[in-house]
């Protein structure tokens, strides 16, 4: 970035900054002013936090397990490797590539591979946050339209898929280009 | 599908260990990821706590229905197909405002009776509907206020400010959605009225 870009990336920055503490008060105040009583409510929404994360570690340990072998083996360099002209030419950083294909297929497994990219590049690298964004900015396609689609018993559902993978594809760019002008490369 | 991806990584793992020697590097990284698997988690619990307890007093301060009103009105260009009064608005309005705060226990109830309404308004009955395929673009594309289980896993490892991805995944979700919203219209001329 050149000229006011400087200026921008403080401007989003004290943005991502704010912007926990003032959902926090937001919330609050809005409890408080409709005589909730924040706190034990707090307490029991907290408790669903609790199954919410026990119910994933099945999940966690087949999945990193597997992310684990695929890398210590060598195959995952291979992977990156295979990708990194594809992704030179996006200007993904090919370490998050598979992430960007295994995102819409399933949720678990892509925390479990974020997780992995983030502890092998470092949380604060450009691929660490790439990854972290497109894993906050992206959506379980398939499971989603599947469950959706199933409940109501509709085989055919036309551009459904595309749109939505569409959607997918422009949030994978978009993340690389937001975490440029956050973070500068 | 997970199935397949699964064991493809397990075996192609372990096999290209041993072809390249690696054998017990591998082995080593199956356990240690078992326990680094368990670690994480508990990273992760402390601030997905945190985050459903606040999304809870969101809940009881009435904070879902506030934000479906103010949402409301946009819906008649999103969904024209469907009457403004009709239910299946209220619950795809509802939906969309629970996934956006992370309520995911209260959005997927909502999402399915968002369905069931638009499917009464479907002629056809085995194929979907433009309403409902905005619906669903809508749906996976969506923003999400706090990207809470990220910002755990950046906590988890270490990050010096786990919360700045903030920012950017307000970004990224607003392109996906404009650009979804987009693709859904454009598709619905194409496949004509429906």
């Amino acid at each position: 970035m050149t000229g006011n870009g400087d200026f921008e990336m403080e401007f989003m920055r004290t943005l991502s900054i704010y912007a926990i503490p003032a959902i926090f008060l937001v919330i609050l105040l809005a409890g408080i002013s409709r005589g909730v009583r924040v706190y034990d409510v707090f307490i029991e929404g907290a408790k669903e936090g609790i199954s919410t994360v026990v119910r994933i570690v099945p999940a966690l340990v087949g999945l990193l397990v597997a992310i684990g072998v695929f890398r210590a083996s060598g195959a995952l360099d291979l992977l990156v490797n295979l990708f990194s002209p594809a992704a030179s030419i996006l200007g993904i950083p090919p370490e998050v590539l598979p992430l960007a294909f295994l995102r819409p297929v399933s949720g678990s497994a892509s925390l479990a591979l974020v997780s992995d990219i983030i502890s092998a590049s470092g949380p604060d690298s450009f691929a660490g946050r790439v990854a972290s964004t497109m894993m906050g900015s992206t959506e379980t396609i398939l499971y989603t339209l599947t469950l959706y689609y199933g409940s109501v018993g509709v085989k055919n559902i036309r551009y459904t898929l595309a749109a939505a993978l569409i959607a997918d594809t422009a949030s994978v760019v978009a993340s690389v280009w937001a975490c440029t002008l956050f973070f500068g490369r | 599908m997970l199935n397949y991806i699964w064991f493809g990584m397990l075996v192609a793992g372990f096999v290209l260990a041993a072809l390249n020697g690696r054998i017990e590097v591998a082995s080593k990284a199956a356990v240690d990821s078992a326990a680094a698997a368990v670690s994480l988690s508990i990273g992760l619990l402390g601030i997905i706590c945190l985050w459903t307890g606040l999304m809870a007093v969101a809940e009881k301060s009435g904070l879902v229905r506030f934000i479906a009103r103010a949402v409301k009105p946009f819906m008649r260009l999103l969904f024209p197909q469907v009457p403004g009064n009709h239910p299946a608005i209220g619950a795809i309005v509802m939906n969309l405002v629970a996934n956006f705060l992370g309520l995911g226990n209260a959005a997927t109830p909502l999402g399915l009776k968002a369905m069931s309404e638009l499917q009464k308004l479907n002629s056809g009955k085995n194929t979907s509907t433009n309403a409902m395929s905005m619906f669903l673009v809508l749906n996976t594309s969506a923003l999400q206020l706090v990207p809470a289980t990220v910002i755990a896993v950046r906590a988890a490892s270490g990050s010096a400010n786990p919360a700045e991805i903030i920012g950017p995944v307000w970004i990224a979700s607003a392109c996906a959605m404009t650009v979804g919203i987009t693709a859904a219209k454009l598709f619905a001329a194409f496949y004509g009225r429906k």
